[in-house]
C-alpha cells in the first residue's frame, strides 16, 4: 500500500515538474514582447528596455523559469500585463465562478450516469435499456456548447427562468448566483454523463458475469443486494478513472462554456489572456489547471486502493 | 485489396453481409458515407453560392426555398454546412492521421523494448494526458495563430499519446503468443514481427479507436472554430456558424439548430461505426472461434 502510494506520488510530483516545464516553454516562443504590449506602440525603446529589465525579461532562461516555478510553490503568480493586478488576485476572484460550476457539473453528471448506468445493465436488452443507451448514444455526440445554446434558447429566451449569461455574483445571495451556473452547468453535464453511464453499465455487465455474482444470487441473496453490494462496488474502478478524465474535461469545456454563457470564470479569464497576450496569466491559470487535473488523477489512484482491497494488501 | 482477391467471393459477401446485420454498423457506415458524400458533393454542388451575400435574404426561416433557413448574411445554410463539412473532415481525418502516424510507432516500439525507454514514453503519456487537451488546442491555436492548419495540429498532437496507449496495450497482448515466438525463432527482428505479425494483428482495434478519435476531433475542431480559433471566415465552419447564431437565437433558432445537427449526426455515425466494428471483432467472440 505504501509502495503504491508512494511511487502514485512520484509520478505526479513528476508530471507536474515536466508540465510546468513545457508550460513556460511554449509560451517563451510566443511572438511579441509583453513590456511592449504593455506600454504601447507610442512607448520608445529605452522605456521597453527598462521595463524589460524591471520585469526580469532580460534573465537567461533558467533562472525565469526557476524564478516562475518557485514563485508558483509560494502562490505568487506574478502581476497581469494587462490587469495591472496580481494574477493571484485575478484567480481567487475567478475561481468563485468555475470551481462550482465544475463541481455542480461533475455532482450532476454522476447523480444521471449511475442510476441510469444501473437501471440500463439490470435490464440489459429490454425496452428500457434500448431507450436510455440510445438517448446517451446521441448524448455523446451532443456538443456542450451547441446543447447550451438550446438551453439559453428553452429557459432564457422562451421561458425566461433563467438569465441568458452572466454573472450575479455571491455578493447577491447563494441563489442568484447559483441560478446564473445552472445552465452552464447542465450543458456541462449532460454529454459528460451519457458518457460516464454508458461506462457504467458496461462496467457492471462485466461484473455481473463473474462468478462470484452467480454465487452470490445462489445463496438466495436478492438482486437488488448483488447489484449494489457486490456489482457496483467492483464496477466502480473504471467509473471512478472515467470521472477523473471528466473532470479534466469539464475544466477546459468550461472555457468554451464560459464564453457562452459570459460567466466570469477561469475559462473566460484564460482565453481573454490568451487573444491579449497576458502570458503570465496564461501561465498561471494552465498551471494551476494541469496541477488540478493531477490533483484529481492522484485521488483517482489513490481511490483505487479504498475501493479494491486487493490494491491494499499487495506489496 | 491484394487481400480481397486471395479471399473466395462467397466468403466476401458473407462477411459484408454479417458486417450489415449488425445494426450500428450500419446505421454508422450509412451517416459516414452521406456526410462524406455531402462533403465530396459540396465541391461541385450546392443549392447556392455561400460566397454570396444577398442581404435581402436574411434571417430567413426555413422554407421550400432554403430548407434549413439563411444566416444573417442572406447565405443559405444548408450551403453553408455542406461546405462546412470539408472542413470538420479534413481537420479531424488528418488530426487522426497524425495520432496515429506518430502514436502508433511509439507505442509498438515500447511493447517491443520494453524498459526503461517503455517507462519514459509512458510516462511522456502521462505528461501530455495532464494537459485538458482542448484547453491546451485552445492555447496552441490562440499563440500560433487561428486557422484550420493550426487546429489540425493541436487536435493531433492530443492524439498522439492515445494511439500509443491503444498500440501498446494490443501489442503486449500479443508478443506473448506461440506464433511470435516461432516468428522470432525464424530469426526475425522486433521490427520485422511488428510490422507483419503486431500490426496486422491490433489493426482493427486501431481502427475502433480511430472512429473515436475521428468523432472527437470533430467536437474539438467545432469547440475551437467556435471560439474563432479554426477556419477562419469566409471558409463557413460549422462552430463559427454556432457563435453568428448565438446573438440571433431569440429572432433566428434555425441559425444554431442546423449546424449543431450536422455536428451530432456526424459524430453518432461515427460513434455507431466504431460500436459496430467493435461488435464485429469482439475479442470475446473471436477466442471462441
Amino acid at each position: 500500500m505504501t509502495a503504491y502510494l508512494l511511487k502514485r506520488l512520484v509520478i505526479a510530483a513528476i508530471t507536474l515538474v515536466l508540465a510546468s516545464m513545457v508550460v513556460f516553454a511554449v509560451l517563451q516562443v510566443v511572438p511579441g514582447d509583453p513590456a511592449r504590449l504593455m506600454l504601447g506602440m507610442n512607448a520608445s525603446a529605452e522605456q521597453v528596455e527598462m521595463l524589460r529589465s524591471q520585469l526580469g525579461l532580460n534573465d537567461p532562461l533558467v533562472l525565469r523559469y526557476l524564478h516562475w516555478a518557485i514563485g508558483l510553490l509560494h502562490l505568487d503568480f506574478g502581476r497581469s500585463y494587462t490587469y495591472s493586478v496580481p494574477v493571484l488576485d485575478l484567480v481567487r476572484e475567478r475561481i468563485v465562478v468555475s470551481l462550482p460550476l465544475a463541481l455542480i457539473a461533475l455532482a450532476l453528471s454522476t447523480a444521471i450516469a449511475i442510476p441510469v448506468g444501473l437501471y440500463s445493465a439490470s435490464r440489459r436488452g429490454r425496452a428500457g435499456d434500448v431507450i436510455a443507451m440510445g438517448v446517451s448514444q446521441v448524448g455523446v455526440a451532443v456538443p456542450n456548447f451547441w446543447f447550451a445554446l438550446l438551453l439559453i434558447y428553452l429557459f432564457a429566451v422562451w421561458l425566461r427562468w433563467v438569465p441568458a449569461g452572466g454573472f450575479a455574483g455571491w455578493k447577491a445571495g447563494a441563489w442568484p448566483a447559483l441560478k446564473s451556473l445552472l445552465l452552464p452547468a447542465v450543458a456541462l453535464a449532460l454529454p459528460q454523463a451519457a458518457i460516464l453511464a454508458r461506462v457504467t453499465r458496461q462496467a457492471l455487465l462485466e461484473v455481473l458475469s463473474e462468478d462470484y455474482i452467480r454465487t452470490a444470487r445462489a445463496k438466495g441473496m436478492p438482486y437488488r443486494a448483488v447489484l449494489w453490494r457486490h456489482a457496483l462496488r467492483n464496477a466502480l474502478i473504471p467509473v471512478l478513472t472515467i470521472m477523473g478524465l471528466q473532470f479534466a474535461f469539464l475544466l477546459a469545456g468550461t472555457v468554451i462554456i464560459e464564453n457562452v454563457f459570459y460567466l466570469p470564470g477561469l475559462g473566460r479569464l484564460v482565453f481573454q489572456a490568451i487573444t491579449q497576450r497576458d502570458l503570465i496569466v496564461v501561465e498561471s491559470v494552465v498551471m494551476l489547471l494541469v496541477a488540478a487535473v493531477i490533483a484529481v488523477n492522484l485521488l483517482v489512484d489513490l481511490s483505487y486502493a479504498l475501493v479494491d482491497p486487493r490494491l491494499r494488501s499487495r506489496e | 485489396m491484394t487481400l480481397q482477391t486471395q479471399v473466395p467471393e462467397r466468403r466476401l459477401t458473407d462477411a459484408i453481409g454479417k458486417a450489415l446485420a449488425n445494426r450500428s454498423f450500419a446505421i454508422g457506415l450509412f451517416i459516414a458515407l452521406l456526410v462524406a458524400g455531402t462533403a465530396l458533393l459540396s465541391f461541385v454542388w450546392t443549392p447556392y453560392d455561400v460566397t454570396k451575400l444577398v442581404i435581402a435574404d436574411k434571417q430567413q426561416a426555413p422554407s421550400w426555398l432554403h430548407w434549413f433557413g439563411t444566416d444573417h448574411f442572406g447565405r443559405d445554410i444548408l450551403s453553408m454546412i455542406m461546405v462546412g463539412s470539408r472542413n470538420s473532415l479534413a481537420v479531424a481525418l488528418v488530426a487522426v492521421g497524425i495520432g496515429m502516424g506518430l502514436g502508433v510507432p511509439l507505442g509498438c516500439l515500447a511493447a517491443a523494448r520494453g524498459g526503461l525507454l517503455d517507462e519514459a514514453l509512458m510516462r511522456l503519456n502521462d505528461l501530455v494526458f495532464a494537459f485538458p487537451a482542448l484547453l491546451s488546442a485552445i492555447m496552441i491555436t490562440a499563440i500560433f495563430g487561428p486557422g484550420a492548419i493550426n487546429a489540425i495540429i493541436a487536435i493531433g498532437i492530443f492524439n498522439v499519446p492515445v494511439f500509443a496507449r491503444v498500440a501498446r496495450a494490443g501489442a503486449l497482448s500479443i508478443w506473448p503468443r506461440e506464433f511470435i515466438l516461432a516468428a522470432r525463432a525464424a530469426g526475425k527482428g522486433g521490427t520485422a514481427i511488428t510490422v507483419e505479425h503486431i500490426l496486422p494483428n491490433i489493426a482493427t482495434l486501431l481502427m475502433v479507436q480511430g472512429t473515436i478519435q475521428f468523432a472527437l476531433g470533430i467536437l474539438a475542431e467545432a469547440g475551437l472554430s467556435y471560439l474563432g480559433l479554426g477556419a477562419q471566415p469566409p471558409m463557413p465552419s460549422w462552430g463559427r456558424m454556432l457563435f453568428d447564431a448565438q446573438t440571433k437565437m431569440a429572432i433566428a433558432p434555425w441559425m444554431a439548430i442546423f449546424p449543431g445537427l450536422a455536428i451530432v449526426v456526424t459524430v453518432l455515425g461515427l460513434n455507431l461505426l466504431g460500436d459496430g466494428i467493435a461488435d464485429l471483432i469482439d475479442p470475446k467472440a473471436r477466442r471462441q472461434r
